[in-house]
């Protein structure tokens, strides 16, 4: 199985033309990239608003509940549904996108809120006692502070993302999941583990570049990780115990 | 001067935290305001930078009326520290501190080189500039608050309960820094505690409030503990106010000189020096601690000093150096000059001997004093005969 596995990754064929594997990954990192723009342009905002004035907060226990919603059922409605009114690739594209946005809302939106939430109150009011009007608060304040729990729902979401979109195949979609697919329709399971191998791969190469990513961006001082810091705490001064 | 006019605070819902509240926080002053959960005193200092709008009233800083200005622009020309420092976590220390000055448009250098300045004038050293506020301890974060607070020289500070988060003995440390640094500053402060006793140690003038928002007296420390208002005040300021008293009363103590030994001297030597059993060990001319004689060993070491007296200031207050007497193992206080250097001791017995003087009112110095045979002994600076 695995011979056969590791012959079908290296079969030159496999490797060109409009069914290759550079093919389909890059259409797999492009549905991706689409999902992952378009859930972050709606759950961050939404997420760090919620967080910051405290209020919709039903909106996260909301999005939280549409978890639950079976993905693959949602995709099979929606095709039915927005099909027939739609034309072109965007009668495919479009529903496929539609679920997986749907999919990665919920841990995008968490992290963002969650992330301001945790935010000290004490920092918040010492902002805007100095001065720093609303927005300044939010994007010196509460946005940095809230990165690295904003990074971890990314994180989920794109982990999610990455494996959820071989569903689009489904629906006559190109992308990775064509492989799962295609090979359990024609019994070629070489295929079908070969393009789960390449799903699997896609995704911790996608998670190793984000945890590079959040250790770039978050400051040290909320992660703990001093840079050259010896960890030595240097006392106050105490030689005025006697002085009142 | 920061001046309340009429200003009352009342939230949807009908709960009242301010009532009426009419004061002035004079130019260059410390002014506390103090009393017990509820009273309002946290409400009424956020109304100053606009944190919470009054209902009505006006509140004024010199003689502007704060409702004119615009928030952001009124609050960036007052300095703010409150309890828990509230230090950005993700900026280092010297980005903290210069948070005001780059709010108001100062070049990063400018104000960095002011930040490691503000470091060491609260106390910290440069060397912490680096560092993230999760680095620091509790009390080294509450400096760095006091420090981004002064980073942009304001004229008024409003503090909510700054120290109060702290363990008692940083607390005291942080208390007289915090007022050395007022003499040197002259900043009008409007400072708010729940603990009377700060409130008299900082206080150039308390005002105490009662549950409701309602001002129940505005006096000075020593005033207070002497003339309380009503029974709510009386009973705020507590038990032991005769003692605090003495914080406010200074007078010519009459010290003597003390025979000392240093570190590595022989017990022979101490023993000699002696007097009841106890020596003063110094170390150029700076108090170190007690030596009982009969202590083992040959020699006096600083291992086996008593510590933990307290050192009352040359022209300090009868309490300082009451407690110095008392705390002291040898019965005897020490007391310092200004300088840290040994001026001589007293006994509890001599300090009272004063408090009873100025309670009677006779003006007559101790008679040892005027005997020129008495033993050689440290006249303390007159600071003036309390009133």
């Amino acid at each position: 199985m695995i011979t056969s596995i590791w012959a079908w990754l290296r079969d030159p064929a496999h490797w060109s033309g409009a069914d290759g594997i550079p093919t389909r990954l890059a259409e797999h990192l492009g549905y991706t990239a689409i999902v992952m723009v378009l859930a972050a342009a709606i759950a961050l905002p939404l997420g760090l608003y919620v967080g910051h004035s405290g209020r919709a907060r039903w909106l996260i226990t909301a999005a939280n509940a549409a978890r639950a919603v079976p993905t693959l059922g949602l995709l099979f409605a929606l095709s039915l549904w927005l099909g027939p009114k739609l034309s072109g690739d965007l009668a495919f594209s479009a529903p496929s996108i539609i679920v997986l946005v749907l999919l990665a809302i919920p841990p995008l939106l968490a992290g963002a809120y969650a992330g301001v939430e945790a935010v000290d109150p004490a920092a918040r009011d010492a902002a805007k006692g100095m001065g720093m009007q609303p927005a300044q608060v939010l994007r010196s304040v509460e946005l940095p502070v809230a990165l690295p729990l904003l990074l971890s729902g990314v994180r989920a979401a794109l982990l999610q993302v990455i494996a959820t979109a071989t569903i689009a195949a489904y629906v006559g979609l190109g992308g990775l999941g064509r492989y799962l697919i295609d090979g359990l329709a024609t019994g070629d399971y070489a295929a079908t583990a070969g393009g789960a191998l390449l799903v699997a791969g896609l995704a911790l190469a996608a998670d190793l570049l984000l945890a590079a990513l959040t250790r770039a961006v978050v400051s040290p001082g909320l992660t703990g990780k001093y840079r050259g810091a010896d960890g030595v705490d240097i006392p106050g001064r105490t030689d005025v115990a006697f002085e009142r | 001067m920061i001046r309340f006019d009429a200003v009352t605070k009342t939230y949807p819902g009908g709960t009242t935290a301010v009532d009426g509240l009419t004061l002035e926080a004079p130019t260059g002053q410390i002014t506390v305001l103090v009393g017990p959960s509820g009273c309002g005193k946290t409400t009424s200092l956020r109304m100053v930078n606009r944190m919470i709008e009054p209902t009505s009233g006006t509140i004024s800083i010199d003689g502007r009326d704060t409702a004119s200005m615009d928030p952001a622009t009124l609050r960036r020309g007052i300095g703010y520290v409150i309890q828990h420092g509230g230090l950005f976590p993700h900026h280092t220390i010297e980005r903290n501190i210069a948070t005001v000055p780059l709010l108001l448009g100062t070049d990063k250098s400018t104000a960095y080189a002011r930040a490691r300045e503000l470091l060491e004038r609260v106390g910290l050293p440069q060397s912490l500039a680096k560092r993230y506020p999760a680095q620091l301890s509790g009390g080294q974060q509450q400096r760095v608050g006091v420090a981004r607070a002064l980073a942009a020289d304001p004229p008024v500070m409003l503090m909510d309960e700054p120290f109060s988060a702290v363990d008692p003995v940083v607390r005291t440390q942080l208390q007289a820094e915090f007022l050395r640094l007022q003499r040197d500053l002259g900043k009008t402060i409007l400072f708010v505690t729940h603990d009377i006793d700060e409130a008299i140690t900082l206080g150039d003038q308390v005002a105490v409030l009662r549950v409701g928002g309602h001002l129940a007296q505005m006096a000075s420390p020593s005033e207070l503990l002497a003339h309380p208002a009503d029974d709510f005040v009386a009973d705020f300021v507590g038990r032991d106010r005769g003692y605090r008293a003495l914080s406010f009363v200074d007078g010519v103590l009459p010290a003597l000189a003390e025979p000392t030994v240093a570190v590595g001297d022989s017990a022979e030597l101490a023993r000699e020096r002696a007097i009841d059993g106890w020596v003063l060990v110094t170390d150029d001319e700076r108090p170190l601690g007690w030596y009982a004689v009969g202590s083992p060993g040959d020699q006096v070491t600083a291992e086996r000093l008593a510590l933990g007296g307290t050192l009352a200031r040359q022209g300090g207050t009868l309490r300082a150096a009451l407690d110095s007497a008392l705390s002291a193992p040898s019965g005897r206080g020490v007391v310092v000059t200004d300088e840290g250097k040994l001026a001589g001791t007293l006994t509890a017995a001599a300090v009272i001997e004063v408090i009873e003087q100025q309670r009677t009112g006779r003006d007559r110095a101790p008679a040892v004093q005027d005997d020129p045979s008495a033993e050689p002994r440290i006249q303390h600076s007159p600071g003036g005969e309390s009133p």
